[in-house]
This record gives C-alpha cells, structure tokens and sequence, in this order.
C-alpha cells in the first residue's frame, strides 16, 4: 500500500511535481496520465527515491520511506520498470534477471519460474546479450527483472514506447494477471490511451506537475478529460 | 556574418524541405519541410520522439541531415557548424538553463554581446557606452535589472530562463530557436514568458517547442504538429486540437 | 561591473609580500653578518628561488586550470624545456674550463666521440638567443600539442591523459644519449651566467630577486588575461563549453591562447630554476612533477591565481621541512596533507582565507516570486 502525499521535487531550481498525492493498492493498478514534460516520470523516481522529493510523505507499507534511497526502497518491495528499459546492453539475459538479487536477502535469491512463465522468449534467450534482444523482448526482460524482486509495489513507465502491437498485448495481459493475484501494487504511468484505460482501477492526470485531474475508469471515457491529454 | 536576403516581414526566412536524418537506422527526421516567415512566431508541439530537438539540431548546425535542404534566406546551413551558424543570426536557447552560473547576470550578457570573437580583440575588448546601453535595454526587457550584479546561479529558474533569452537577443539574431522555455516555472513565470517571447516576435522570428498548451494558447500563433519525423498538421492551435489524426496520434500508438 | 581590477586587496597583498621578499632575503643573505641570527643562510636563498620557480610554475597551471578548466598534467615539459634551453647556454658558457678542456664541445659530448657541435646547439652562446629559445621552445610545443588537441575536441580526462602522454614521451626522448641534451646526466657543472660566477652569493641573490619579479610580473599579467573579456570566455568555457561555442566563439582558439601563454610562463618557471639548482636532466620531463604542480594548485586554491602561488611554496616548504625532520614518515605527512585538503578544504588554501569580500559583493538571495514564499 503506497501513499504520496503532497510532494513536490525540483530539478536544480525547477519545479517538476507540485504538491502531487498519489495512491496505490494491493491489486489494483493507478495509472498516471499526462501530456509530455507534465511530470509522469519526475512522479515515478520521486517513489522510487531516485530522486529527492521535497515537502509531503511518502509512505509504503505502513513505514515512511520519504527519507529513504532507492537501494533501500528496492529492499523494501518496490521495483521499477523506467521508462526506455534501461537494460544491461554488456550483460546476458539471465545476468539482467539476476541484477535483482541485491535488492533480496540471501536466502530468496533465485530467479523464479514463472517469471518465464508469463514471459517464455526470455528463456530461449537466457544467454544471449541484452543489447541484442528486440525492443519487445527488452521490455519483457525489464519487467522480469523487476518480478525478480518479488515487489510489492511495481512501477511502470511507459511500457509500451516504441513497441510493437502484439508484445503490447503481451504485456497486457501480463499486468493484467498481476493485478488479478492480489498481492502487488501498481502504478502505470502511460501515453497510450487505450491501453491505461483498459487496465486502470483509478487514474491521475498531470499538468505541469500538478494532479489537475483523477477518479475511476468510467471517468477516462469523458470527454473534458481526454482533452487534458490531447493537444 | 553573411546576412540573409531576406528583408521584409512575411518573406520566408528559415526553409526546411524534405530533410531526413537517421541515427543508427532510427528515422528520427522523415522528409520534413518547415516554412516559418520573418517575424513570423512558430511553436511546435509533437509527442515523445516526434524529432522536435533533433530538428533544433539540424538547424543550429549540431547535426548534419543524411538528406533534404535547410536554408536561412539564401544561407546553406548544412556547410556550416554551431559557431559559424550562431555568429550568421540564429540563436538557440535550451531546456534547461545553460547561463554561466559562476558570472553574474550582467557578464553573462556582455559575453552574448555582438562583438569580435578573436581571442585577441577579446583580451583588450572595453565596454563602450552603446554596449552598455544594448546589456540596459536587454535586463529591462527581461526585467532582471535589479539582479544585474548578482550571481546567476543564485536567480530562479524563471529568472534564469530570461537570461538565457535575453544572452540569445545579445547576440541580435534574426531567428530564435527556443526549447521547452517553461519547463519548470511557475504559473506568473509561464505568463510572463509568454509576454516576453510576444514582445520579442514581430522584430524576429521565433521558433518555440513546447508541450505546455496553456502557454502555447497563450502565445496565440501558428502551430505545426510534428510526428515520428514529419510534419502531421500545421494551422491554428484550435484546427490543430480538433483534428483527428492529432487527437488519434497523442491518445494511441 | 562586478570587477575588482587587476589590483585588488588580495593581488595587492600577494605583491606586496613578493616585493618585501625580492629584497629582505638578499639584505638577510648578504649584508646582515652571518653570526647575527636574521642571517639568511645561502642554501635557504637557493631554497626560497627554487620555491619562487614552482610557484611560478604552479600560477601557469592554475591559468589553464583553473580559469580555463584544461587540466594539463605535463606542464612540467613546457618547464623542463625552458630549463634546457637555459641549461644549453650554461654549457656553452663553461668553454674550455670543462673536464676535458673542450673549448666548444660540453663535457658529455667529448664523452660520446661527437665531433662537432650539432646544428640545434648552435646560437646558444649568445644570451639574448637563448632567452628567446626559453619562450620558443615550450611556446611552440603548447601551440603544435595544442592546436591538434582542441582542434578534437578532445576534454576532461583524455586530454590530460595525452598531457601525461606528451611529457613522458620528452623524458624518453630526453633520456637518449644520441639526442644530444646531455642523456641521463643531463646537464650540470655550470660556471657562470652572463660573466658573472653562478656560484656566488651576489648573483644567487639576484637570481632569486628575478625569480620574485618574474613571478610578479606573470602574476599582474594573468590577472590581466582574467579580468579581460577573454577572461569571461575561458571562464565560460571552463563551466559551460557547448554554450560558449553556441554563442558563436571558437572555443578551441581561446584555449589555445591561454595554453601558449601558460606554456611561456612555465618556460620562464624552468629557466630561472635551472642555474639556480645548478642542474637540469630528463626527470624533470617526469609525468609525477607535472602531476606535483597541479597537487600545488589544488592545495592552495584552484582559480585564484596568488593560491596556486601560495600552494606551490607551501607544499615545498613542507617537503623540505618534512624529509629533513622525519626521512621516513614524509611521503605519508604529505599523502596525509593532501587527503585532508581535499576532504576538509576542497576550494584550497585560498578559498578559506580570502575571496569573501568578492563573494558578498557579487551573490545576493534571488528576487522571492509569489509562488516561492510558501
């Protein structure tokens, strides 16, 4: 269970979020919408603690993480997915999957199987280099990364940049099926309309890093509010 | 500096046609004509990756397209490089606020100002009073006239993004190239930039990428909607919301 | 403008202190008795001159560092090659009064079996030849490196890695017997300079009181280059390159000029220190004595020009100070020293004393916009 309340962050003496709450439950995914240069990403590494948020709290899981780095977040359950993947070009697939582990105790080390399960091309690929793979299989492999960590709280940024169609479905279906187990948490920041509105619980819009806008799904057939992402 | 041949307002000062660039089999420029007049202001807008910086680039000279012409008045601008295009009169301002944080605001004007750039005349340059007066007219314009001597690492945001468009009017070019200017600023900053860029227009011509469509309606001019490299409509800020392909192309993939 | 001129409190103080020394140490030396206790033994007059030469060594680096953002970590060429072209004079002056009585040969080349005096000795008996070669020879090496280097674009650590890779490929060179300049052994024994006998005490005074005006001198001309508008430009070029080439200057030529003129300074550096030492041989070519001169600046004060200065006399005096009282301990009380400068000191000596009266005059608290006041 995730609570931003109110924060703000500034790049240098620029203000990217102001005053921005956000929540996220146990199977359920929020999405957060917006036009470019509103704030999404800026919102996603202010909860995974790469960059400081400034004013507000943070708190996930009962515990106030707004004064902890990322490492210990990602210890405590959150896991990212950034946008543009952020794969290890240098390392193999399974060496990108086992990135997770310092993120996990000791005991919990093992890259588990049903991570191939929702995503079998990983397997076929385990030795072949991440700089190698496709656009498609390279989201995949990101997002298996970040099931590695077992997360309770799984951050998505624009998962379908620059995908092709039937890896979107894909990955659909796969957040889908996270949700629907119950036990993970998931913010989706997206572009793709269609595809946020399919799979969102609730939903926020940004506008020049302020929430100008948020409620349930029935509300992303408005309108006024798909004006807010338009031109 | 070679001047362009064009005088009169309404004449085509910067011309792009069918200009390509590829980076590593990426198409991020796809056949792209652009057609901004003498004191003509143009703001673009265009989703992620639609090649907004990467035409930026091609014009001032960072970036050499694969194909097409980029012409400022009768100038060729692709037989030259970033200092070359600069000194010719076009003036770039970025994103974020590259001022000279250590100067204060009035020596980082004086660097922007029009003047010989060899070493030598710069090591025995003196201020005249005509410099002066151009660094007064530009920090009232720009309304940092009380922070004259003041440190620019130590203005706002805001603050410092006039500085930088004001460094750029130093310069005398007869086309900006403005990047995301109110990325970050507050809303009384976003109005006044708004204003700023007004005034500045109509003497000059002003190309402005943004995403902020509260302050591109407050600019009120022409805008062209690039994606995936081209041009996809061009018209009014009203025209462009209501047509489907824009709407379809920011909504879906 | 924000400018203070060339001569502010801190320039004023820093000449002042050079005067005062340009003229109490050879008074101390020479005419105070030697039983008096203010006698400035003559080793110390050596001591202080060689002192004299760093910092002006260290006050070109600090100009191309600190003000321009060019790390050079082979300076120590430019001042090696002003200390041969010094050194090749010296030679030429001792004659016939060598071990082997050459009147035109120098000791080590009666040694090799070389028969004449090779084409790139030749004009070095003649001082104001010479003098020229002290500014020539460096000068030329900063524009020749120089020119290919910025031309490339090439920054930061790479190009101080080729700096490095400059000044070894000297010492290689100088090295090698059949070069010419001495070998190994480099060169030494020198008689006198300019008539006058190098060993005396009148003349070591009045080297060291050059080495005080030379130091002046580079100072007040540096400050000059700073406060200039090209001061502006490599400041700019320093914190933020792209932007200076964007605003249509050729970055490459202003770093040029300020590399060829730190170059002469460091040639000038080398010169006065050669017949001061008595001696000059390839490991002054060494990539750690370039890497030395940069620890001077940042010790004492990156960008401040008296700083780097007061670095360079600092750390050698402690050196000195040091292999004499603990000649075990030393080379940890330095490592020591410079950890603890950069931990506890990052702007240097400098930047802990002085610069404030500069600073309170130039920053002040941005305007409060509404939206801020929260």
């Amino acid at each position: 269970m995730l609570e931003a309340k109110s924060i703000s962050l500034f790049y240098g003496a620029s203000r990217a979020l102001n005053d921005v709450t956000v929540s996220a439950e146990p199977g359920k995914i929020t999405c957060v919408l917006g036009r470019n240069g509103t704030g999404k990403t800026s919102l996603i590494r202010a909860i995974a603690g790469l960059s400081p948020s400034r004013g507000g709290s943070i708190r996930f899981s009962g515990q106030n993480i707004t004064k902890l780095g990322a490492d210990a977040r990602a210890r405590a359950g959150i896991a990212l997915v950034p946008q543009g993947r952020e794969i290890f070009s240098s390392l193999t697939v399974e060496e990108n999957l086992k990135t997770g582990f310092a993120a996990l105790p000791r005991a919990n080390r093992n890259i588990p199987d049903e991570i191939f399960e929702l995503f079998p091309v990983l397997k076929s690929m385990l030795r072949r280099r991440g700089g190698d793979l496709s656009g498609g299989q390279q989201q995949q492999l990101a997002i298996g990364r970040a099931l590695v960590l077992r997360p309770k709280l799984l951050l998505l940024d624009e998962p379908t940049e620059g995908i092709q169609p039937s890896i979107i479905k894909d990955i659909e279906r796969v957040i889908g099926m996270l949700r629907d187990r119950g036990t993970v948490s998931i913010i989706l920041v997206e572009q793709y309309f269609e595809f946020a509105r399919r799979l969102a619980d609730s939903f926020i819009i940004l506008n020049r890093g302020r929430v100008v806008e948020q409620g349930g799904p029935e509300k992303l057939k408005d309108k006024n509010v798909k004006a807010l992402l338009t031109v | 500096m070679i001047p362009p041949d064009v005088k009169q307002n309404g004449e085509t000062l910067l011309y792009l046609e069918d200009v390509s660039v590829s980076f590593d089999g990426f198409k991020a420029l796809n056949k792209l004509g652009l057609d901004v007049k003498r004191g003509e202001m143009r703001a673009i807008i265009g989703p992620n990756g639609a090649g907004k910086s990467t035409m930026m680039d091609v014009i001032t000279g960072k970036t050499r397209p694969d194909e097409g012409r980029v012409l400022f008045g009768n100038v060729d601008l692709t037989q030259h490089d970033e200092a070359a295009i600069a000194n010719l009169g076009i003036g770039r301002k970025f994103q974020k606020p590259t001022v000279f944080e250590n100067h204060s605001v009035w020596e980082n004007l004086e660097l922007a100002l029009r003047s010989n750039r060899s070493p030598l005349k710069a090591l025995f340059w003196k201020a005249s009073a005509k410099d002066n007066a151009k660094i007064n007219d530009t920090l009232e314009l720009t309304k940092l006239e009380d922070l004259r001597f003041s440190r620019a690492a130590n203005l706002s945001h805001g603050q410092k993004q006039w500085l930088e468009i004001g460094m750029l009017l130093m310069q005398e070019p007869e086309l900006l190239l403005v990047d995301e200017p109110v990325a970050g600023m507050t809303d009384s900053e976003t109005e006044k930039t708004a204003s700023l860029l007004k005034t500045i227009a109509g003497k000059k011509s002003v190309v402005v990428v943004e995403h902020d469509m509260d302050f591109i309606q407050a600019l009120g001019v022409r805008v062209t909607v690039l994606h995936e490299g081209s041009v996809l409509a061009e018209g009014s800020l009203d025209a462009v919301q209501k047509n489907p392909r824009v709407i379809e192309v920011y909504l879906g993939r | 403008m924000a400018n203070t001129g060339i001569f502010n409190r801190s320039a004023l103080v820093f000449l002042f202190a050079l005067g005062l020394a340009a003229v109490a140490v050879p008074l101390l030396n020479l005419v105070v008795p030697s039983e008096n206790v203010l006698h400035l033994p003559d080793y110390l007059v050596t001591l202080l001159g060689k002192y004299l030469c760093f910092a002006l060594l260290a006050l070109s680096v600090d100009l191309v560092w600190g003000f321009c953002g060019i790390l050079s970590l082979g300076h120590g060429a430019f001042f090696a090659l002003g200390g041969y072209a010094m050194g090749m004079y010296l030679m030429r002056q001792i004659g016939a009064r060598g071990v082997y009585g050459n009147p035109n040969l120098p000791d080590f080349m009666v040694f090799l079996n070389w028969p004449s005096l090779p084409w790139y000795w030749q004009g070095f008996e003649f001082f104001p030849f010479a003098m020229v070669m002290v500014l020539l020879a460096p000068g030329l090496l900063a524009l020749v490196f120089g020119w290919f280097a910025f031309r490339s674009r090439v920054t930061g650590v790479y190009l101080s890695i080729i700096t490095q890779a400059m000044t070894y490929a000297l010492l290689l060179a100088f090295f090698r017997n059949d070069m010419g300049f001495g070998g190994n052994n480099g060169l030494t024994d020198f008689k006198d300079i300019l008539g006058f006998n190098i060993q005396a005490a009148g003349v070591r005074a009045v080297l060291f009181s050059l080495s005080a005006l030379a130091v002046g001198l580079c100072f007040i001309a540096a400050r000059g280059i700073v406060l200039s508008k090209l001061g502006l430009v490599i400041a700019g070029i320093r914190d933020a390159e792209p932007r200076v080439r964007f605003l249509g200057y050729r970055a490459e030529h202003y770093k040029l000029f300020v590399f060829v003129v730190s170059a002469l300074m460091a040639g000038i550096a080398g010169a006065l220190y050669v017949p001061q030492v008595g001696i000059i041989n390839p490991s002054e070519f060494a990539p750690a004595n370039s890497i030395e001169a940069v620890i001077w600046v940042a010790f004492g004060g990156r960008g401040t020009l008296w700083g780097a200065a007061l670095g360079a006399i600092v750390i050698n005096a402690a050196k000195s100070w040091f292999t004499g009282a603990l000649p075990e301990a030393w080379l940890y009380v330095l490592g020591f020293l410079f950890i603890a400068v950069t931990l506890f000191m990052p702007k240097g000596l400098a930047g802990s004393f002085a610069g404030w009266s500069n600073l309170k005059k130039t920053s002040a608290t941005p305007l409060p916009t509404p939206e801020m006041a929260e």
